[in-house]
């Protein structure tokens, strides 16, 4: 046994074959655990199901003037706004590079958009082929996601400085285009991807 | 633990059963014999006081697991459920809630106690540091606690304390997802919020463990922060100590029972009583008192990342304490300067508390200035406490003359010259 057994004598000599199975296999257990790892984290994350109930149509005739729906989409409270002409024209004043956050954060963009009103409105969202929808109210409604983007509560409709929405959590004011313009919320309220189906029906995901 | 034990088996079972796990004995040295400074005052009562909370959530928390459905669609019934049917329930129930509260009352005393007395410091570090550790977990399972009964409150905390991580650069966004097990707060935060709520008890027990452990190798600090050098500086643990903290907790009994009996809903909040509604959130949210203080801090600062580190570094630079404060002397009974700084210390740790329940935007009492202000001054104290006073101190600071020995400080100095009297 002396010759397998690492002693302060044998310090410098050449490694047993106890010293390799020693290490063979301390290897193998740490790269085997860490690979047992992953599906005890991954496990966490969003499940199968979870992921497939991820659309949610909306019939945007059902949305008068001036009111505002809220759909839940992938588990998360979504704003239909019909907003009224003078809110549009409130918005199209405020041009991106007047206001904190100058991205659209609108997920039907090419990333990196400015944030005009256009863009954050549903004249950025994609059409299916051959329908035709009506530029009027293209222009009017306003899809996003519900989450304050500092820290998820949800805002109030029609409220503070700005008329748009107000978040009462922590006092961030949105104007009626849902940018931010006043508060710590760092973002613009985010814009789901979306697609028109027929001229008044949208499907959010 | 420390030093030679002084067991006796008395039976021939003790001696049996000594030889093959001697628990018995483990028990007697660090309970019954045990070294104990004999000058502890009633500060020193609150580690007892909090294992019997811990207890008392552990045993009450399994009963309402019999109760309770970990479901978005059952959770808020299956507690209104067990405060109305089930019997007793509505005793149990409080019990638990308040004794959350309770928990961290006695643990907040427990480190006041520990900051003015320098319980920190060498050889108390490790010691210190496990406590930190402790009071991280009973804030997670907390927290995780609050969201279980699926009311208003529950969910907004949840929402905004999770949106917290999410201001993390890259890993943020991920990290939140794993959290929820989907894409907002929803059915598989709730099912692992109270998988991990249950889990985190026994850590906390173990972590109690190695906290009376490492208590046991240094043995107590004590109000003078004079080590014991005699015997004659203590007293066995039993009976003059479980007497003491028997009383002291019979006394902190009273106060849990005043609420649990006659104001079981002060400490809440009333919209907690609303089921959650992902749809609106309430017009105020706010945390449970004890997480208030780090509220005001997170909203002292503009920057919604700033805020978060800054909120975290509060408390994790109670890790680094040891290390920053200088002055060799242990016991602020010594230290006339920092005791006053201490003192002020504290009073502002209170004040952010009132910061963080009031609106940021609403004017104070204080010469008129919003809450806002308010909690960014004495942010800035609670940092400069830690970051420039206490390491300054050390070398500014002119030390109180300090008793020789431990039981000079409680006889009186002619205490050596007749060592028979005082037995």
């Amino acid at each position: 046994m002396t010759d397998v057994n690492p002693s302060p004598e044998g310090h410098g000599q050449e490694p047993s074959r106890r010293d390799f199975i020693y290490i063979a296999a301390g290897g193998a257990a740490a790269i085997g655990g860490a690979f047992l790892l992953w599906p005890f984290i991954d496990q966490m994350n969003p499940a199968a199901d979870t992921l497939a109930v991820s659309t949610t149509e909306v019939n945007l005739a059902d949305v008068a003037e001036g009111e505002q729906l809220t759909v839940m989409y992938q588990g998360k409270p979504t704003f239909v706004r019909h907003r009224t002409a003078e809110e549009v024209a409130a918005a199209r004043e405020t041009g991106p590079n007047q206001i904190p956050d100058g991205d659209s954060r609108n997920l039907n963009l090419v990333e990196g958009s400015d944030a005009t009103d256009q863009h954050r409105s549903a004249m950025a969202a994609g059409v299916r082929d051959g329908v035709e929808v009506d530029a009027t109210l293209r222009e009017r409604f306003i899809i996003m996601l519900a989450n304050c983007t500092h820290l998820g509560c949800v805002p109030v409709g029609q409220s503070g400085d700005y008329h748009g929405w107000y978040c009462p959590c922590h006092g961030s004011h949105y104007d009626t285009a849902g940018r931010i313009r006043r508060g710590p919320a760092p973002e613009n309220l985010h814009i789901p991807p979306y697609t028109f189906l027929s001229g008044t029906t949208i499907r959010i995901g | 633990m420390s030093g030679p034990s002084t067991y006796k088996p008395s039976t021939g079972f003790e001696r049996w059963l000594d030889q093959r796990l001697p628990i018995v004995r483990l028990g007697w040295d660090s309970f019954v014999d045990f070294p104990t400074p004999r000058n502890l005052n009633y500060w020193y009562t609150f580690g007892g006081i909090l294992a019997v909370c811990l207890m008392t959530q552990i045993i009450t928390g399994i009963v309402l697991a019999m109760h309770y459905v970990p479901h978005v669609d059952h959770a808020f019934a299956s507690v209104e459920r067990i405060m109305r049917d089930v019997n007793y329930g509505w005793l149990i129930r409080y019990i638990h809630a308040n004794g959350a509260s309770m928990f961290f009352l006695a643990v907040y005393l427990h480190i006041v106690r520990g900051l003015y007395y320098g319980s920190y410091k060498s050889p108390r570090e490790i010691l210190w540091i496990l406590g930190v550790v402790i009071y991280l977990l009973m804030m997670a399972a907390a927290f995780m606690g609050y969201v279980l009964p699926w009311g208003q409150m529950s969910f907004w905390g949840a929402m905004v304390i999770t949106n917290l991580i999410g201001s993390l650069p890259i890993i943020g966004g991920p990290i939140t997802e794993l959290l929820w097990g989907g894409f907002t707060v929803g059915n598989p935060t709730l099912n692992r919020f109270f998988s991990l709520h249950y889990l985190i008890p026994f850590l906390i027990a173990g972590a109690v463990i190695l906290h009376i452990w490492a208590l046991h190798v240094p043995g107590n600090g004590n109000p003078t922060g004079i080590s014991v050098k005699s015997s004659r500086d203590t007293l066995p643990f039993h009976p003059y100590y479980t007497v003491k903290d028997g009383f002291a907790i019979v006394v902190f009994m009273l106060v849990f029972a005043f609420f649990v009996f006659y104001w079981p809903n002060a400490l809440g909040h009333a919209d907690n009583y609303i089921e959650a509604n992902p749809l609106a959130t309430p017009a105020h949210i706010v945390p449970e008192w004890y997480l208030l203080p780090f509220y005001a801090i997170l909203r002292a600062v503009p920057d919604k990342l700033m805020g978060v580190l800054l909120m975290f570094g509060s408390i994790g630079i109670l890790f680094i304490l040891p290390w920053l404060d200088t002055s060799k002397v242990r016991s602020m009974r010594y230290r006339p300067m920092a005791k006053w700084f201490f003192i002020f210390f504290v009073v502002s740790a209170l004040i952010l508390g009132i910061c963080g329940a009031m609106n940021p935007d609403d004017p104070s009492p204080f010469f008129g200035m919003s809450y806002l202000w308010v909690a960014r001054i004495f942010t800035a104290y609670y940092f400069a406490y830690f970051l420039v006073i206490l390491p300054l101190l050390g070398f500014i600071e002119k030390p109180k003359p300090r008793p020789a020995s431990i039981e000079e400080a409680v006889l009186g100095p002619r205490a050596h010259a007749a060592p028979a009297a005082a037995e």
